[in-house]
């Protein structure tokens, strides 16, 4: 850990955050989080999906706006290209929610980040999809998150960085672990 | 009813401990014991099992080794002996095959009920040991029919389990030894490997655990550390007691064993291991380097390192139905049986809250437990420390309900 002369800020709330585990020791029900999101079709394979409302913290809780999230598929496809594709999305989740992590983490540790950059890249095999080799998966083969750091730390403590993340992260977890997945029609 | 000033339920290595240290101060006690001294380790211990510690560790109150291999390693019959002998020499009160049965709160003290009677004591100490009970996941009835299941605690030797490809679930001490020792019998074994601790047997040329004794890392405090919880939940050191072999991942893929992540789950008969082995073997890899670093900030110098765990591509699945897996491995831990306590000192996951093994019950002490005051808690060598400043504390109490009923009295 290095001192730096002015208080490490990278903008995380750390106290907010321990305050919280500290209050699941009483209370630990408000741990019990649902998360939401709503999608309709619009064409094609253009949809439109709506995040909005999630519970959480013993209550019902909203985010300030409804974000919505257009996600097509390219041209290369056949398709109108109004959005990301749907594999894209999970890239761009899994990027964002360990780069929260590296931030808390650093924020937790006293390292002064100033700038992090990752750049994500999945394997996917077509014969999947198209249903045309059963031996092959739908999904990724694999995924590589290649990061970069710029920190007042060591190039362990950067590493130590990355490595609790991951340790801590939901969607690491959702991608490299089965998840239960139910789906109904109403 | 008999009564006794305290009552140690479990005579094991702490609870004789506790006894030795009571003993010293002319505290009144008796050790109660289910079966016989060192039971689990005449009943729960493989056959080729040693300590991880080295003899020279191996010290309790008023005990240390005095024998010609300092730098060995006990068999399990040998720590069975030495605590035969321990108990002998310190003349402990133990009453064996006595299983108790209940600890309530009684009148400003305690009730033990056992199957030989009845105890009244003001101070009660649990010394029934953190790992009594093998902790199985609740995804282990997922398993096929026709799979052989075991523990640690129920196996002896490789030519008990059928022949056939072997899944050991669990990297730590007893995961890698057994996954070595299967492996070794001709056996295909698969590791399935969650966070765990990498060690090397050696380090500058001596035992790993002299560094680890001498630089004082196995004596920071409970109350010293950032995250007790975490520190408390870290798994068994990946060590054999055996001079000079390691018996990190490395070794292991090295010689053939191969190397699966975390069992995450079992669907229609197919095993799934988790893609987060790369990161579980980054983090130990780096846990250990800034050990090794504490270590030579301690000694001066710098000493060898050790290459990264090296993860090549690993399975995600594994069909337990064709045949290819015989038996299945629980290595996955263990978890103390404290059913029989019936005072209300328990957290929403049935674990003993305390303070460094003091409760918020007055009297109700608790030893043997993983970081309970310091980091060798969990080892032999840990007990001395901690049952001294229990014994402290415990000794505070009684002098403080003396003098009550003497103000009371007046």
């Amino acid at each position: 850990m290095t001192t730096t002369e002015t208080p490490v800020d990278n903008g995380v709330n750390v106290e907010a955050l321990l305050g919280v585990r500290e209050a699941l020791g009483d209370t630990p029900e408000i741990a019990q989080f649902q998360w939401r999101s709503t999608v309709s079709w619009v064409n094609g394979t253009h949809s439109r999906s709506d995040v909005e409302t999630f519970y959480g913290f013993g209550d019902e809780q909203q985010h300030h706006t409804t974000f919505s999230y257009d996600v097509d598929h390219p041209l290369q496809f056949a398709a109108q290209d109004k959005g990301v594709t749907p594999v894209e999305i999970v890239l761009v989740a899994l990027g964002s929610c360990l780069t929260a992590g590296v931030a808390a983490v650093a924020q937790q540790r006293s390292i002064q980040l100033r700038s992090v950059r990752a750049t994500l890249t999945a394997e996917m095999d077509l014969h999947g999809i198209l249903g045309a080799d059963p031996d092959i998966r739908n999904g990724f083969s694999g995924v590589t998150v290649s990061y970069q750091i710029d920190a007042d730390a060591t190039t362990e403590e950067i590493k130590a960085l990355v490595a609790q993340s991951q340790k801590r992260s939901a969607v690491y977890d959702i991608i490299t672990n089965p998840t239960n997945v139910t789906v109904e029609v109403c | 009813m008999p009564s006794t000033t305290t009552v140690i339920v479990g005579a094991g290595h702490c609870g004789l401990a506790m006894s030795h240290c009571l003993a010293a101060r002319s505290i009144d006690h008796v050790v109660l014991e289910r079966a016989e001294v060192a039971n689990s380790w005449r009943t729960q211990r493989w056959d080729s099992l040693r300590l991880l510690t080295p003899n020279w560790m191996t010290r309790l109150p008023g005990y240390g080794y005095r024998g010609d291999d300092p730098d060995g390693y006990l068999s399990a019959r040998e720590v069975t002996a030495m605590l035969e002998d321990y108990a002998d020499a310190s003349a402990a009160p133990v009453l064996t095959g006595t299983t108790v049965t209940s600890v309530r709160v009684a009148g400003g003290g305690y009730v033990v009920r056992t199957d030989q009677g009845t105890w009244r004591a003001p101070t009660v100490v649990l010394a029934s040991g953190a790992a009594t009970v093998p902790a199985v996941p609740t995804l282990a009835r997922l398993v096929p029919a026709g799979i052989t299941a075991i523990t640690p605690a129920g196996y002896r030797n490789p030519g008990e389990l059928p022949p056939g490809g072997v899944l050991v679930v669990g990297a730590s001490a007893s995961g890698v030894q057994l996954a070595d020792e299967l492996h070794r019998s001709g056996r295909p074994v698969t590791l399935a490997i969650g966070e765990h601790v990498r060690m090397p047997r050696t380090y500058r040329g001596r035992d790993i655990l002299w560094w680890l004794d001498a630089s004082g890392v196995l004596d920071q405090r409970y109350d010293e550390v950032d995250d007790l919880v975490r520190a408390r939940n870290v798994p068994s050191m990946q060590l054999v007691g055996s001079p000079g072999r390691t018996v990190d991942l490395n070794a292991l893929s090295s010689a053939g064993v191969r190397l699966a992540g975390r069992l995450a789950g079992i669907q229609d008969g197919d095993a799934q291991f988790s893609g987060s082995l790369p990161n579980v073997c980054a983090l130990a890899d780096l846990k250990l380097g800034r050990l090794l670093n504490t270590i030579d900030a301690w000694a001066g110098g710098a000493g060898e390192r050790f290459a990264p765990t090296v993860v090549r591509s690993t399975p995600l699945g594994l069909n337990l139905r064709s045949g290819e897996i015989s038996t299945i491995v629980w290595a996955t831990g263990y978890r103390p049986d404290l059913s029989w306590l019936d005072v209300p000192v328990l957290d929403r996951k049935g674990r003993v809250v305390h303070d460094g093994g003091v409760t918020a019950c007055r009297g109700l002490y608790l030893i043997g437990m993983p970081f309970l005051r310091r980091r060798k808690s969990s080892l032999i060598d840990g007990a001395a420390c901690d049952a001294a400043e229990l014994t402290t504390h415990l000794a505070g109490h009684l002098d403080a309900l003396a003098g009550r009923r003497e103000r009371s009295a007046s």
